[in-house]
């Protein structure tokens, strides 16, 4: 896949949420993550797909 | 019993959904068909959808079936498998894909004007919670539309198998989904707070050569058992080929073809808006019915209930 077809979709980011708390999420561009503070996971986007299943998520340490 | 059944494993769903994921194309004509027909219900409708979930979208069926409607601005593909969401695309939409739960929904209230789903929600373990979320994820007087297997979907498989494994292992285990039907697909749309819900039934009947391809098919459209009890062992090979046998015994037409029957469950229905129609509150009539029958009024009033209590009063009163 390209670098340009990879890209996360701004129209998408607008209306996902974290599928656990239903709060929304802040992007990680560099890290292709996208980041819920209430549940404390991190979801990944790989090739332009973001991957929000809970047990794909990467919690967060601190 | 307060917590929901969980009848199916959804991690292995989507291994199934994995698996099939890199040949669904090949084995994808049943879910072209069902899109094709969900594609012609929206041109029924006189509405534009400029924003549109695929729940379940699989090999991209559904974005194919409707790449001709200028209204779409935005086609969200969604599946639980990681692999299905990058197989479906079509160049032709605005088109994003996520990988997501069904049963979990990663989308904000008011999201979408459509939302459709393509035989995907009959792998649901909780279809009520998951009906709930799609009203939540519309707008107001936005639709779904859905179409999912139920009914007597893959009845003649079900009796074969069946069948094959009293006779050569003593006993039976579940092999084919538990199925809703009809009449409880209508009941849960109103649940789940949808106005104007409909549900309705169209069988597609597959002719096949022999039940062997026929599983292999099912395989193939990561369409595979995937019940938390079901055996964890392999089928035995006797098992399966006895099970075809009797397969074309039962059901076998006399050109030696075997049918396989596929229950379509279509539910329609619309998140509430002030702007459609509502039911009239009871007893707010303005004319009569017998009036616009054109016959005479039997009335039904107190006085009947009344009489008849005081007959069986009678023969006490008397003895």
């Amino acid at each position: 896949m390209t670098e340009s077809t990879a890209k996360l979709d701004p129209k998408l980011l607008e209306i996902l949420v974290c599928p656990v708390t239903k709060s929304p999420l802040e992007y990680n561009a560099e890290a292709q993550e996208l980041i819920s503070r209430q549940a404390q996971l991190a979801y990944p986007i790989r090739d332009g797909i973001p991957i929000m299943l809970a047990d794909e998520a990467r919690a967060l340490d601190d | 019993m307060s917590d929901v059944m969980n009848v199916f494993d959804r991690a292995l769903v989507r291994r199934h959904h994995d698996r099939a994921g890199e040949t669904i194309a090949d084995y994808s004509f049943l879910f072209d068909a069902v899109a094709q027909r969900l594609a012609d219900r929206l041109l029924d409708v006189t509405r534009r959808f400029p924003r549109c979930l695929d729940l379940g979208s699989r090999g991209g069926a559904m974005a194919r079936a409707l790449a001709e409607r200028r209204d779409i601005e935005l086609m969200v593909q969604c599946d639980l498998s990681p692999a299905m969401a990058k197989v479906a695309g079509t160049p032709s939409h605005r088109v994003a894909a996520v990988s997501a739960d069904e049963e979990f929904l990663p989308f904000a209230p008011g999201s979408f004007e459509l939302v459709v789903s393509n035989l995907s929600l009959h792998w649901t373990n909780d279809l009520p919670g998951a009906l709930i979320q799609i009203r939540q994820i519309l707008k107001p007087d936005g639709l779904f539309l859905g179409a999912m297997l139920g009914g007597e979907t893959l009845h003649e498989l079900r009796t074969a198998l069946m069948q094959a494994e009293i006779e050569l292992e003593g006993g039976v285990s579940p092999r084919l989904s538990p199925l809703a039907d009809l009449r409880d697909a209508g009941a849960l749309l109103q649940r789940a707070g949808f106005a104007l819900p409909v549900a309705d039934v169209d069988r597609i009947t597959v002719s096949y050569p022999n039940a062997l391809k026929l599983m292999q098919d099912l395989r193939g459209m990561g369409e595979t058992n995937a019940i938390h009890t079901r055996r964890q062992t392999m089928t035995r090979r006797s098992t399966l080929f006895r099970a075809a046998e009797i397969y074309q015994e039962t059901f076998g037409d006399s050109d030696g073809r075997i049918p396989a029957t596929f229950d379509i469950l279509t539910l329609t229905g619309w998140v509430p808006d002030a702007s459609q129609q509502q039911p009239l509150r009871p007893g707010s009539a303005r004319s009569r019915l017998a009036d616009a029958l054109g016959v005479d009024e039997i009335g039904t009033d107190e006085s009947a209930g009344t009489a008849a209590h005081t007959r069986s009063k009678d023969p006490k009163d008397q003895s």
